[in-house]
């Protein structure tokens, strides 16, 4: 297995806040990472940081390519797709449209066999294929987000806290759906969770970040199991 | 009756120019949340374009087309060389240089060729249209020339997926970035688009108006009545607000005692004003409907 994002002491900046100290982190090609930390740590602008969403430096290379001085657009061309917190949907268009839109940069035409698969994944999104997105559920739009996601066709998957507001049952369905498309289609993912337990039993590696420096790491097995950090820092 | 029914046919006519000006000042307003005050000013040096072309000798519909593709090429270019650069600037300086290229537009024309006025001419004729006194061929050329426009940029916005892009762009930024969207080159090719909307109201006003630095003026103020009438964020309503700013004026040009011609300008002022009081996303200006 080799490394598909390496990312070496990256720092990331608000204004004059420093959010990241230097972090150090690799994915493995087709592995499934959690990222997890407290409110604040520093999870979304990790994730905002390598879609160059934050002003940051340090050296992130995607399957070997450099991504610094890329513009965000170019970076999500290479394959690699953010669902942000807070969604990001397109609240004016049609759910139908969102999905399109999620192919946008893709030229071949496999797109329409693509959004009948992701009505397969998360069937409510079919029966509401013409409404207009903003007026989804936040559970229906989250499951949009994901969806519009996968339109890519990304190589990586970037999510900020996909459960974010689902009811329990949901958040289990998106999260063996993640799992599936991670096995079968080779996705690698990296998950930002606030609900560590769900997202350590579901992930093969795991992250933890506190005020912006990775404190621990390694097989999320080992993580879940080791009570002391469970304590501390994921709060279960 | 006859006279009611002329002056509201007029008044679709005009109308549907004062509809292109608006549906240009909306597509820029929807790309970067400004009002392009030099709208006029780029349709009439457009118009000038296209009066050049024909004095050399090309062909009405030739000109047509080529102004055209000036225009939007024009348009380009001062999004890339002057807006781009002020993408992150204050309001007042976005003001600051709409107006200086207005100035400069209109000097430019003036400098190039004279403030006379100039005929333009017109493909349709002025005989009256099927065979009605209602409106001349010319009218019915503005409207309908205005109507097939309207219908390719339905067409072009809803079914294409550059034109899809463009509404991502303009709506949620960030997230057309996310897609992988170049949402600068969304905001050029709105200017482009805009450009050479404008060069169509300003070809099509020319032989009615005729051709000076100062034509498109007042033609201005009008669509942005109708842009604002209708709402920014709406170009559907920017069509309907040009046609009811259209018919309005001349009714009460006509019917309203002592309005005539002088006081019709600041009618659509005060129609500004009064939509703005009453309804501040205009008619047809839609609120996001947002869940949390
Ligand atoms: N736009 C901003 N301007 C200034 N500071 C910011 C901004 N966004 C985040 N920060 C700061 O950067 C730090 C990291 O924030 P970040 O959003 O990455 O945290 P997080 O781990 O995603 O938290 P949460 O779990 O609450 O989403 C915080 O201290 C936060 O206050
Ligand atoms: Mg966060």
């Amino acid at each position: 297995m080799s490394a598909l994002l390496s990312v070496k002491d990256l720092r990331a900046y608000y204004g004059p806040v420093q959010a990241l100290h230097g972090l150090d982190f690799a994915l493995q090609q087709g592995s499934l990472t959690a990222l997890l930390g407290a409110n604040g740590a520093g999870k979304t602008t990790t994730l905002r940081a390598i879609c160059a969403m934050v002003r940051a430096t340090g050296a992130i290379s995607f399957d070997g390519t450099p991504l610094a001085g890329r513009a965000t657009e170019n970076i999500v061309r290479l394959g690699i797709a953010h669902v942000p917190q807070g969604r990001g949907t397109f609240a004016t268009m049609s759910v139908a449209e969102n999905l399109q839109l999620g192919a946008i940069s893709r030229g071949d035409n496999k797109i329409g066999a693509d959004i009948e698969r992701m009505y397969g994944h998360f069937p409510v999104l079919k029966e509401r294929h013409r409404q207009q997105a903003g007026t989804l559920s936040g559970g229906e739009q989250q499951m949009l987000a994901v969806a519009r996601a996968l339109m890519l066709r990304p190589r990586l998957l970037l999510l900020d806290e996909p459960s974010f507001g689902l009811a329990p049952l949901v958040v289990r369905e998106l999260f063996g759906i993640l799992g599936k498309i991670n096995r079968d289609d080779n996705v690698t993912i990296l998950v930002v969770e606030q609900n560590a337990e769900l997202a350590l039993a579901l992930a093969d590696q795991a992250y933890v970040i506190e005020t912006g420096r990775i404190v621990m790491a390694g097989p999320a097995a080992e993580i879940a199991a080791n009570q002391d950090v469970r304590k501390s820092y994921l709060g279960y | 009756m006859e006279l009611l029914g002329n002056q509201i046919l007029a008044g679709v006519a005009t109308g549907a120019i004062y509809a292109c000006m608006a549906l240009a000042v909306v597509m820029i307003f929807q790309a970067i949340d400004q009002l392009n005050f030099a709208q006029g000013e780029m349709a009439m040096l457009s118009t000038f374009v296209g009066w050049q072309l024909m004095q050399w000798g090309v062909p009405y519909w030739g000109a047509f087309a080529l102004t055209l593709l000036l225009s939007f090429a024009g348009g380009v270019a001062i999004e890339r060389l002057l807006f781009k650069p002020l993408a992150d600037a204050p309001i007042l300086t976005h003001v600051a240089g709409f107006i200086a290229l207005l100035a400069i537009l209109n000097s430019v024309a003036g400098q190039t060729w004279d403030f006379t006025i100039k005929q333009f001419p017109t493909p349709f004729g002025w005989s009256p249209f099927l065979g009605s006194k209602l409106i001349s061929t010319h009218q019915a050329g503005m409207i309908g020339v205005t109507l097939v426009l309207l219908a390719l940029l339905y067409g072009f916005f809803q079914f294409t997926r550059i034109g899809l892009a463009m509404r991502a762009a303009a709506s949620m930024p960030e997230s057309a970035r996310l897609v992988g969207i170049n949402t600068s080159w969304m905001v050029a090719l709105g200017w482009g688009m805009a450009s050479a909307i404008g060069a169509i109201a300003g070809m099509l006003i020319a032989p009615v108006v005729f051709l000076e630095p100062n034509m498109m003026g007042g033609v201005l103020i009008y669509g942005f009545a109708a842009a604002v009438l209708g709402g920014l964020s709406s170009p559907l309503g920017a069509v309907v607000g040009g046609f009811l700013v259209g018919v309005f004026e001349n009714l009460a040009g006509t019917y309203i005692p002592g309005v005539g011609n002088e006081l019709k300008l600041p009618i659509a002022l005060a129609l500004i004003v009064t939509v703005l009081v009453l309804r501040p996303h205009g008619l047809f200006g839609r609120a996001v409907v947002k869940r949390v």
